[in-house]
């Protein structure tokens, strides 16, 4: 890498009116047939839901292939682009409706990468949310095995009832979600525990 | 920190205070810096300046990850999502806007110097009088009504974009007693990889409020701080038309290989 980064900033407390958008949360309509909702809630260190989040997922068609479309902002209703854009409400819960992810590679569970923005928070944070799959299948996953067995929960969306995914990102506490950084993409935290 | 407060209502500390946890901060990194730590280029996550980031910043060091498929790539965009008048926030309503007429250009390259052609670039701001056009928004200022403050484009094959706009205010806001904001423009962009995807701020030149301003100063290193800052570009302005600023955004090098690179042409 020859150049330095620009740093990021938080998106602060007034993005509502210039990032979401209508359609954004919908990468499929609710009638598709393989429609799923994926869904969660957005927790700050007390365990209080954060009611300024704005998340991002980004993910393969149930096939694991990638979307190479335009079209996330206006969406025509039939191109999948993969990419969807959703803030939280007032109790911090975010919903997209969305395909399952296929895998993109032999050795890779299928995931959806989940991005995540807030007033407070001063720069994104990257997570994996996992489909529930074999223990098999998670086992291999290069990411899965690297992660301590007793924080791997949190990289695992859960099967609701109603068939559902649910995917709860907590900032700070004991299920504090594991947040990822790439080798090309340094990021300071200042102190941790 | 538990008996820090953490509510962005309460507004009790001076800015005084704030001041001499900033200037801790800052002297603790440059005796890292003299010891051999390395530069931070990025904002703290963990700055607790900012009230509400002590809640809300992760606790634990990130999880290196080896990006996937996924991550290597980033959703396309195209003119069915950007319509080329959105680049100009002047000409969305009946009226002109109040304030200082403004275009802010620059160019969107990568850590390794490649430009991001054909890339979305989201922008958002406070008008001319420091008020947001967002409900929450209960700064006492007037709202134009021909200002709503929030524009897009698609970067060109060299990666360079351009806004027409309105300088905006400062602000004030409730991290501490008689808080203020420098003036800035909320930008968002993608890279190649979606490993590169930033949402930040850019500031204007020689804002007397940059030494008060925590979020600002969350990023430690005076040189990457002055990566935020536009800088005035007489050639961007325009004759009894407008000023003119100039912001090159380097997003973080892509985790591609060569060979993934050249797949993409
Ligand atoms: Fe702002």
């Amino acid at each position: 890498m020859k150049l330095t980064p620009t740093p990021g900033q938080t998106v602060g407390p007034f993005f509502g009116y210039a990032l979401p958008y209508a359609g954004g949360e919908a990468l499929v309509d609710r009638s598709h047939p393989s429609a799923v909702r994926l869904h969660g809630t957005v927790y700050d260190g007390d365990g209080v839901p954060v009611p300024d989040a704005l998340l991002e997922i980004w993910q393969p068609d149930e096939h694991g292939a990638i979307s190479r479309q335009p079209g996330s902002l206006h969406r025509d209703g039939y191109t999948f682009t993969g990419w969807g854009r959703a803030a939280v409400d007032g109790a911090g819960h975010y919903s997209f409706t969305t395909l399952e992810p296929g895998s993109t590679g032999p050795e890779v569970a299928p995931y959806v990468l989940v991005t995540i923005f807030a007033r407070g928070l001063m720069d994104r944070l990257f997570t994996r949310a996992y489909l529930p799959s074999e223990p098999a299948t998670l086992e291999r996953d290069p990411l899965l095995s690297s992660v301590p067995a007793e924080r791997r929960h949190t990289l695992l969306a859960s099967r609701e009832s109603d068939g559902s995914l649910r995917f709860d990102i907590h900032f700070q506490g004991e299920d504090e979600t594991v947040f990822l950084t790439y080798p090309n993409t340094p990021q300071f935290t200042g102190p941790v525990d | 920190m538990a008996e820090k407060n953490t509510d962005p209502d309460a507004a009790v500390l001076s800015q005084a205070e704030i001041d001499t946890e900033i200037a801790a901060i800052h002297a603790e990194y440059r005796a890292q810096r003299d010891a051999g730590a390395p530069v931070e280029t990025n904002a703290r996550l963990n700055f607790p300046p900012y009230r509400s980031s002590l809640l809300r910043h992760p606790t634990k060091s990130l999880h290196h990850a080896d990006p996937e498929d996924i991550e290597l790539h980033s959703p396309a965009f195209g003119h069915r999502d950007v319509s080329a008048l959105e680049s100009d926030l002047t000409i969305q309503h009946n009226g002109e806007p109040i304030g200082e007429r403004i275009i802010v250009t620059g160019r969107v390259i990568d850590g390794d110097g490649r430009a991001v052609a054909g890339q979305l670039v989201e922008m958002w701001q406070a008008n001319a009088a420091g008020r947001y056009m967002h409900k929450r928004d209960q700064h006492p200022a007037p709202l134009d009504p021909n200002f709503t403050g929030v524009g897009r484009t698609l970067t060109g094959p060299d990666g360079e974009y351009s806004f027409t706009t309105i300088k905006p205010a400062p602000y004030p806001w409730k991290n501490h007693n008689n808080a203020w904001r420098s003036a800035h423009i909320h930008f968002s962009l993608f890279g190649t990889d979606f490993t590169q995807r930033i949402v930040t701020q850019m500031y204007f030149p020689g804002d007397p409020i940059f030494a008060l301003d925590p979020i600002y100063q969350s990023i430690t290193d005076q040189a990457a701080r002055d990566r935020l800052v536009a800088t005035y570009d007489h050639s961007v302005s325009q004759h009894e038309w407008n000023t003119g600023y100039r912001w090159d955004i380097v997003l973080s090098g892509s985790n591609r290989t060569w060979a993934e690179q050249e797949e993409e042409h």
